[in-house]
């Protein structure tokens, strides 16, 4: 069952565009991956999916709901309350201890601060983080850092997370543990992840995995592949 | 080349019958490809023609077989000298991807699709392959590692003539 879909979805940047009619949907569950060059627009539907931009024409819809239409309110919320984020550089506040940074979203929410650090807390040994929820962004490693990161998107219980170039400033062997965290959080969740990357081998620890290029969306069911 | 040497270094490891020396080649280097046992025996057959192992004794061991394998000195230089060895880097420059996309490109058949579909073939075999490496132990996960960067490097290729198809077809059609 399909829990978000982009339909013709254009959007320029002045006179340059970056989506040209781009088409997408995502299952409930799902773990999708979008890939693409640098430049395709992958980057901006991610953005376009998740309610921070908004397209030029095209409808986004999300859990049953037209998203594209809401008003900067009404997207905010959605935000909050639907979506975790995971992005690739200086997404931890600096001033804040790791448990702070997770429990962020649910102080947004309206969670009282008692509630959110106790849910917040109870991520850290899940993603091999105990004895961190003290420490600043400035003393976690990258991958630590990234793994609090991935905490703080998934401690609201969203229905997607989105996560754009999630392990772009990691090793490779850190990156795939995060990749690995990421996946198996959000199925014991039930949390669909829609993942933007330019490496196949983070792409492939996703369910399915499409390709932007030219603005628009490029995908081939497995059905119609046959090796020869 | 590679199952006569492994098997010799193998044999290096401890003397073994042809039937346990099959089981820890499948169990270390099969990961779905088993030897058969006719492929075992015919090469500890031709080791000991050329004098690379000998028989030591004939008596039980796991199997059915009698025969206990050892490696010779020459054997032992042998598998010395294969594991010191770089092998040779092969640029693969004539793959069948490479004829696939030249070949559409000359009959003006779309070639930008088959790289589509080439792409989410090899995605799949790595996801495939991650699984593996995620569910299995350090050895697989080596092996799968092995794998998944080969397919990588292929799709690095997909990509990169993706965005060279046309350039490229007007070289192949002139």
């Amino acid at each position: 069952m399909s829990l978000l879909s982009a339909r013709g979805v254009t959007l320029s940047f002045g006179t340059t565009p970056a989506l040209r009619g781009a088409d997408l949907t995502v299952a409930a569950g799902e773990i999708l991956a979008i890939m693409g060059p640098s430049g395709s627009g992958k980057s901006t539907l991610l953005h376009c999916l998740a309610g921070i931009l908004v397209p030029d024409e095209g409808e986004i819809h999300c859990d049953g709901q037209r998203i594209d239409t809401l008003g900067e309110n009404g997207r905010s919320e959605l935000r909050r309350e639907k979506f975790g984020f995971v992005f690739q550089f200086g997404q931890l506040v600096p001033e804040l201890t790791a448990e702070e940074n997770v429990a962020l979203p649910l102080l947004l929410n309206g969670v009282k601060r008692a509630e959110a650090v106790r849910q917040a807390r109870a991520w850290f040994p899940r993603l091999g983080l105990d004895g961190l929820g003290h420490r600043r962004s400035g003393e976690l490693s990258g991958g630590q850092a990234q793994r609090v990161a991935l905490a703080r998107g998934m401690v609201a219980r969203p229905r997607v997370l989105f996560a754009d170039e999630p392990t772009g400033s990691l090793d490779s062997l850190t990156g795939e543990q995060v990749m690995g965290l990421m996946v198996d959080t959000a199925r014991e969740e039930g949390t669909t992840v829609v993942v933007v990357t330019h490496e196949p081998r983070v792409a492939a620890y996703a369910d399915r995995e499409v390709t932007v290029r030219d603005g628009k969306v490029h995908g081939v069911s497995m059905e119609t592949v046959g090796a020869s | 080349m590679t199952v006569p040497l492994t098997l010799l270094g193998l044999l290096e490891r401890e003397p073994s019958h042809g039937y346990d020396l099959k089981r820890d080649y499948d169990a270390f280097f099969g990961r779905g490809k088993p030897l058969s046992f006719g492929q075992v025996y015919s090469t500890l057959s031709r080791l000991t023609r050329d004098g690379k192992v000998v028989v030591s004794e004939v008596g039980p061991g796991e199997g059915p077989d009698r025969k206990r394998y050892v490696i010779t000195d020459t054997g032992a230089t042998e598998v010395s000298t294969w594991l010191t060895q770089p092998v040779e880097p092969e640029p693969h420059l004539q793959t069948t991807l490479f004829a696939k996309v030249t070949l559409s490109l000359m009959l003006g058949r779309p070639a930008e699709e088959y790289l589509d579909r080439q792409r989410t073939a090899h995605l799949q075999r790595m996801r495939e392959l991650t699984e593996l490496k995620r569910s299995g132990e350090l050895v697989d996960a080596l092996l799968a590692d092995h794998g998944l960067f080969h397919l990588e490097a292929d799709l690095r290729w997909i990509e990169l003539t993706a965005s060279r198809l046309d350039a490229l077809a007007r070289e192949v059609t002139k």
